[in-house]
């Protein structure tokens, strides 16, 4: 992976602006051309005007390999700014794949290739040039299964804070209990600060893996089937949780369960075979699918 | 249903037979441990009871005047052992981290039966090599700058031999490396990927990744694979004899010859045709088994705790 030498990417944290997101910083770079939408065929789906919010994320002719299998066709999808999307399919489609191009995770196994464009705020972010680790504070990630890192509860939310900027102890404090705050979890955790992260809850866990996600500021929180290894009880803890971090985060989720993604998405893509064979806005999607195979799925013929 | 009585009965047969196959082996195991403690401890009475607690404290050792103490090869069994897990495991961590996180599959194939040869090699080997090879390099080379460069501490001071506890040291590392570098390999490879990448994904380079999330989940396996290469050094015999210099005596000097327990068995047992000589060397035994067995349960105990404190149990 892309090696930066750690002095040139923390951001020293002035005092004064530490309320400040650092994205505040950046000032929005002119928009670049939105390259033009492939000739897909019957797949012919994505169109930004789709979106009442401005996109966040643009993808364009996304494709992707593992070694010689290509598994990504042609993906094109728009993710609206501070909306809930939702990504869909039966297993086996493409879905984590596709979001994991999202933070470039998938650069960390060797046979795995994208190609395409895939624009953060009009920035490619497959470009090789791209700041890795930077991506990656931006685009946070919650996969599967909870992985508190083999440390306390403070140090799990601290994790993230301490390896982009540096700040002082009661800064650190302050923005870890904002995190738990952000991820409901304070309450819970409190006073259990010091015991390590693995001696939560699995739903608890969850919401921490959130809250250290959260904690660095990202503005695109990516949600791999984040409640397939929590109970029911957690799994609408966690749902109600994805509503309250819309107002400020733009999130796409990966799931199983299609009354979840009905329940908590703006918007939702339909992804079989790893094409993106329908797109647009989740109540749409759900009442009234154009493509065949979107209303077979989701009306449990398959899948 | 038509569950025949016969059947049923037969059916408890195995189970009664194997249960009754694996107590009678553990138990073996067990009588056997404790054999030899009791066997040992029953032929080093007359030098117990000679020499008392004292055989502990002093390092004077002669035949002629039939005066024992195993100071000096506790000692160097002690620091002989420490010294090549200081040079080893911080080997064996890196090349086992090259081998899983790093190297190219196709290299990491060829590094990885390169040490694990090195496992294969006879440890006479090891001691011929060093005694001829190793032990002149060292004190031709090694020992001089080291001498130079550090030569302020008591540790460096002295003639440079070659050959002594420095040198046994290293060899002793060379030894345990393919071992520990084995388990850490493993340990390694076991750590959830999905752990890993949560770590990459905060923005972690992958030495944060290995240094924050890699090493502390395994820390139990890799101090498992520390325990291992100790307990290979703390007793081994042929390399260190060699090289060790074979000399009854207490130095601060690293490059002073020096002997450990084992060494001074195989050179001793064979003409100590006295009584309480013989007896004393036995009693040697005795501690050295007594030290591992101890180092073993404050390994465990230690490693319990560490896996409460990170929230995972054995």
């Amino acid at each position: 992976m892309q090696e930066v030498p750690a002095e040139d990417r923390r951001e020293d944290l002035d005092p004064v602006a530490a309320g400040e997101s650092p994205r505040d910083a950046r000032s929005a770079p002119p928009a670049p051309p939105v390259p033009e939408v492939r000739d897909r065929g019957p797949h012919a789906v994505a169109d930004p005007s789709t979106l009442e919010a401005p996109a966040k994320i643009l993808v364009r002719g996304l494709d992707f390999w593992y070694g010689d299998r290509q598994v990504l066709f042609g993906n094109d999808l728009e993710v609206a700014e501070r909306r809930v999307t939702a990504i869909i399919g039966p297993s086996g489609c493409g879905k984590s794949t596709h979001i994991r191009v999202y933070n470039r995770m998938f650069e960390l196994y060797r046979d795995q290739r994208a190609s395409g464009t895939v624009l953060l705020d009009g920035e490619n972010l497959l470009d090789p040039e791209m700041d890795l680790i930077d991506l990656r504070r931006r685009v946070g990630m919650i996969f599967q299964r909870p992985t508190p890192f083999p440390m306390s509860v403070f140090d799990n939310v601290a994790y993230g804070l301490r390896l982009h900027y540096r700040i002082s102890r009661s800064q650190l404090e302050e923005r870890v209990e904002s995190a738990l705050r952000g991820a409901a979890l304070w309450d819970e955790v409190n006073d259990k600060l010091d015991e390590p992260g693995t001696a939560l809850s699995g739903g608890q866990q969850q919401r921490l893996c959130i809250a250290r996600a959260i904690a660095v500021e990202p503005e695109v929180l990516l949600m791999d089937e984040p409640t397939s290894a929590v109970d029911p009880v957690a799994t609408a803890k966690l749902e109600e949780l994805v509503d309250t971090l819309k107002d400020q985060y733009t999130i796409v989720i990966v799931t199983h369960n299609m009354q979840q993604a009905a329940r908590i998405s703006d918007f939702t893509a339909f992804f079989y075979k790893g094409y993106v064979v329908e797109f647009g806005p989740t109540e749409r999607i759900f009442t009234n699918p154009s493509e065949r195979q979107t209303e077979d799925y989701i009306t449990g013929r398959f899948g | 249903m038509s569950t025949r009585p016969g059947r049923l009965g037969s059916k408890r047969w195995p189970d009664v037979l194997f249960r009754a196959a694996a107590v009678t082996c553990a138990a073996l195991i067990c009588l056997l441990m404790a054999g030899f403690f009791v066997e040992l401890a029953r032929n080093a009475w007359p030098s117990i009871r000679a020499f008392g607690f004292g055989f502990l404290t002093t390092s004077t050792w002669n035949p002629v005047t039939r005066t024992f103490g195993a100071l000096s090869s506790i000692y160097g069994t002690l620091l002989s052992t420490l010294l090549a897990l200081l040079i080893a495991v911080p080997l064996s961590l890196a090349t086992a981290l090259f081998l899983v996180k790093l190297a190219p599959p196709g290299l990491a194939k060829w590094v990885r039966q390169g040490v694990e040869l090195l496992a294969a090699i006879p440890s006479i080997i090891f001691g011929m090599w060093g005694l001829f090879v190793f032990a002149p390099y060292m004190a031709d080379h090694v020992q001089p700058f080291l001498q130079k460069v550090l030569g302020f501490l008591p540790f460096f001071r002295g003639p440079t031999m070659g050959i002594g506890i420095f040198t046994s040291g290293v060899i002793l590392a060379l030894m345990v490396i393919p071992f520990i570098t084995a388990v850490m390999r493993d340990v390694f490879t076991m750590t959830p990927p999905v752990l890993e990448e949560a770590a990459y994904g905060m923005g972690a380079t992958t030495w944060e990744v290995v240094r924050n999330v890699t090493i502390p989940y395994g820390v139990r396996g890799l101090a498992g694979g520390v325990f291992l290469g100790l307990g290979r050094a703390i007793g081994e015999t042929m390399a260190v004899t060699f090289v060790i210099g074979n000399n009854h005596q207490l130095s601060a000097s690293l490059f002073a010859a020096g002997n450990s327990i084992a060494s001074t068995l195989a050179n001793e047992f064979t003409e100590a045709s006295e009584p309480l000589y013989r007896s004393s060397l036995i009693e040697l035994g005795l501690i050295l088994l007594a030290m591992t067995f101890l180092i073993q349960v404050a390994a465990h105990l230690w490693l319990n705790r560490l896996g409460r404190a990170s929230g995972r149990t054995a």
